[in-house]
């Protein structure tokens, strides 16, 4: 979180929302804003979001959410010049924060995976990786999540409409789970969890939901993710099975994608699949 | 030229990123001589993959993965996926679990629903850009459409933990289901969801709709008790009647160079559609009572049929469906006795069909003999609704050919939103038997 968060206090800032490679799920998420979304947008001149709005603005923005990866040459010249059009950059959601799951294709070979999946590939632009926004340009704050957290997101834009930091918690998904008062999935026989090195922000919803934690808010600061690999080591599990517990929705990310390197790659790389 | 009547010289109508849409998609379309020489919904959405990311992994991990190719439909991704491995594995579900899955997809019918109507459609039949300008207009109607989609997302958060990517649905079950009491929490926003998707029917029956009829050929399920959903056979308005887990033997894919998206075609090539005008079509006498009497009382069921634009009533006497279902579901709720049934992944075919808010679903995967995904097939239903789409902006462009060029190119936006594009869902899928030809 840089200075510019406290800088924004425009009056009625000029608010983009825009989207790289993804679902739309974290745009929705404003959308899911029901109780507040009328009284929300009237505070910004909302001048960008294609999804909800048939304005469109190449900028000058005074802030910018983006939802997604880069993942095309186009998109990775956008996100340039969309940097130069805004003072505060937002990155929403996993796919902007650590790739997405679209990343898993960073290990693999891309041509031969363009060809697998369209017969005629030339016709399609699409980068060999996919990457998050910060691999790119300097982001000012970020929400992580696949999708971000209603909560969190309200908490950002209030926290943006008046100038102030955002209170965003970096603690790990176990401590969410101890004060919800789940009982540890680990102890129910409902594990493997990745919750003890997940970046809080879900509410500890898989757990609450008796599985446990896929990783999809992303490693915590400091995670210690060796560790916990070799603890479902120890369970019996191979290093590929151990592997593919971290190959979700947040891979890429630099604590989980160093695990997976170290553990033979995720299943895409892997496994031979009839078309490869 | 505005008021005149052009029959010679080219014609260009061009969209470059069409908004209130979900995803990047463009439009073109180029008369020459008054007659349509290019008609193209190009999906420039950037390609993520899914059917290669979902290879090596298991049955589960997959109904986890295909969430994220929609933010808005996860639940439709999940249903049909998890039908398929249920099927291959013969696992008999218990009925209550069956039921609760029909609830979740309820609840993302009204959610997504009730963002195309409110937020992304009725905009544009009564002149504004966007939610907020028809806050301005008429902000009891929006807060009306609110209301509703948070219903739908209420439902699906408490089956599933979160209204996007839920976290529940598990092969042969749910990871944890529902006590009594919890459905039954939902009851009085289901109540005033249900007077509220009741006034959205009398509310869009209000609209005036452009002047535009063609005769479609329509596809659904089709289930003998039920309004298609979870189950049913694939049927046609021209007689076309399949198993749930044969779409591959009456169509096919191919890739076209503007689009990321796979078009799909039956075998003759007519185009076809899918969605809530097909549904209702093809299922209107499957209705709950309370919804076929709102289709009957505006009395468009024709419309719906002849006229796209119509497509709103559809999906709002669709919304008095889902929440009388959904309420009719919470008041006979009995808990399953076990949340989940066992099953143990095998080698062989899962292949399953549902009904996403925007059509027919069909999923295909071959799994290997330790029960991972060797090779998967996913076909949307906005990539299947493509060439159907496109043909219509043909027998579109006769009526707006002399209107102002950016009245008749905001005409054709409006034409392609009233299908509600899933464009994230219609790129990243790939056909690994279409032939590399040129």
């Amino acid at each position: 979180m840089t200075g510019a968060v406290r800088a924004t206090i425009a009056s009625r800032p000029r608010l983009g929302i825009m989207k790289f490679a993804s679902c739309d799920g974290c745009q929705l998420t404003i959308l899911d804003l029901e109780d507040h979304l009328l009284d929300l947008l009237v505070r910004f001149d909302l001048v960008e979001f294609a999804e909800a709005s048939s304005y469109r603005s190449s900028g000058p923005f005074d802030i910018v959410l983006v939802e997604g990866s880069i993942s095309t040459p186009e998109q990775a010249e956008e996100i340039v010049r969309i940097r130069r059009e805004t003072p505060l950059l937002v990155t929403i959601g996993a796919c902007a924060t650590a790739g997405g799951i679209q990343a898993l294709r960073n290990w693999a070979d891309h041509d031969a995976y363009r060809a697998a999946v369209y017969a005629h590939p030339e016709y399609v632009e699409s980068l060999a990786t996919s990457t998050p926004i910060s691999d790119h340009v300097a982001v000012d704050a970020e929400l992580r999540g696949c999708p971000i957290d209603p909560g969190q997101l309200l908490e950002l834009l209030t926290a943006l409409t008046v100038g102030r930091r955002p209170q965003l918690p970096d603690e790990s998904v176990c401590l969410e789970c101890k004060r919800r008062g789940t009982v540890c999935v680990l102890v129910t026989g409902n594990g493997p969890c990745l919750g003890p090195v997940t970046h809080t922000g879900c509410g500890a919803l898989c757990p609450a939901y008796a599985r446990g934690c896929y990783g999809c808010f992303g490693p915590r600061e400091a995670a210690n993710a060796p560790s916990l690999a070799r603890w479902f080591g120890r369970d019996g599990r191979s290093d590929a099975d151990t592997a593919r517990l971290f190959s979700g929705f947040t891979a890429y990310a630099p604590p989980f994608r160093s695990v997976i390197d170290s553990l033979g790659g995720p299943p895409i790389a892997s496994h031979s699949g009839e078309d490869a | 030229m505005h008021g005149t009547h052009v029959t010679t010289g080219e014609q260009r109508f061009d969209v470059q990123g069409i908004t209130r849409v979900e995803g990047e998609g463009s439009l073109r379309l180029v008369v020459r001589d008054g007659q349509v020489i290019e008609s193209q919904l190009a999906i420039f959405e950037a390609p993520r993959y899914f059917e290669r990311l979902v290879v090596g992994r298991t049955p589960n991990e997959v109904l986890d993965i295909v969430a994220r190719i929609c933010g808005i439909c996860p639940v439709a991704y999940q249903m049909s996926a998890v039908h398929a491995f249920e099927d291959l594995g013969e696992v008999a579900i218990e009925p209550s679990v069956r039921t609760l899955r029909r609830l979740l997809y309820c609840g993302e019918w009204i959610e997504s629903h009730a963002l195309h109507v409110y937020l992304l459609h009725a905009p544009d039949f009564l002149g504004c850009a966007n939610a907020v300008e028809l806050a301005n207009l008429d902000r009891a109607a929006v807060e009306r459409g609110l209301a509703l989609k948070k219903a739908g997302n209420r439902i699906v958060a408490v089956l599933g933990g979160r209204p996007i990517h839920p976290v529940s649905v598990r092969v042969g079950g749910f990871s944890k289901v529902p006590t009594k009491r919890e459905l039954q929490a939902l009851r009085p926003d289901l109540d005033a969801a249900l007077d509220h998707a009741l006034a959205t029917v009398d509310w869009v029956a209000t609209f005036v709709a452009p002047d535009f009829e063609r005769e479609e050929r329509f596809v659904s399920l089709r289930h003998p008790t039920e309004y298609p959903m979870n189950d049913g056979r694939i049927v046609s308005s021209d007689g076309l009647d399949l198993a749930p887990t044969d779409w591959e033997t009456a169509f096919q894919e191919e890739q076209v160079p503007w689009s990321h998206a796979l078009q799909a075609h039956m075998g003759d090539r007519v185009p076809y559609l899918l969605g809530p005008a097909a549904r209702i079509t093809l299922a209107a006498d499957q209705l709950h009572p309370t919804a076929r009497a709102a289709l009957d009382r505006i009395g468009l069921a024709d419309a719906i049929r002849r006229n796209p634009y119509w497509s709103i009533a559809a999906r709002a006497v669709e919304l008095v469906h889902a929440v009388a279902e959904a309420l009719d579901i919470v008041d006979g709720y009995v808990p399953p006795e076990r949340a989940t049934e066992p099953w143990t992944p095998s080698a062989g075919t899962a292949s399953w069909a549902t009904e996403a808010p925007r059509g027919l679903l069909f999923h295909h995967y071959e799994l290997d003999e330790r029960g991972r995904i060797a090779s998967a097939r996913i076909v949307p239903p906005t990539s299947q609704n493509q060439a159907a789409i496109e043909a219509d902006m043909t027998s579109f462009a006769p009526s707006i050919l002399d209107e102002p060029h950016d009245v008749a190119t905001h005409r054709l936006e409006q034409l392609i939103r009233s299908y509600d594009p899933c464009i994230s869902c219609a790129t990243h899928f790939l056909d690994l038997t279409v032939e590399a030809s040129s």
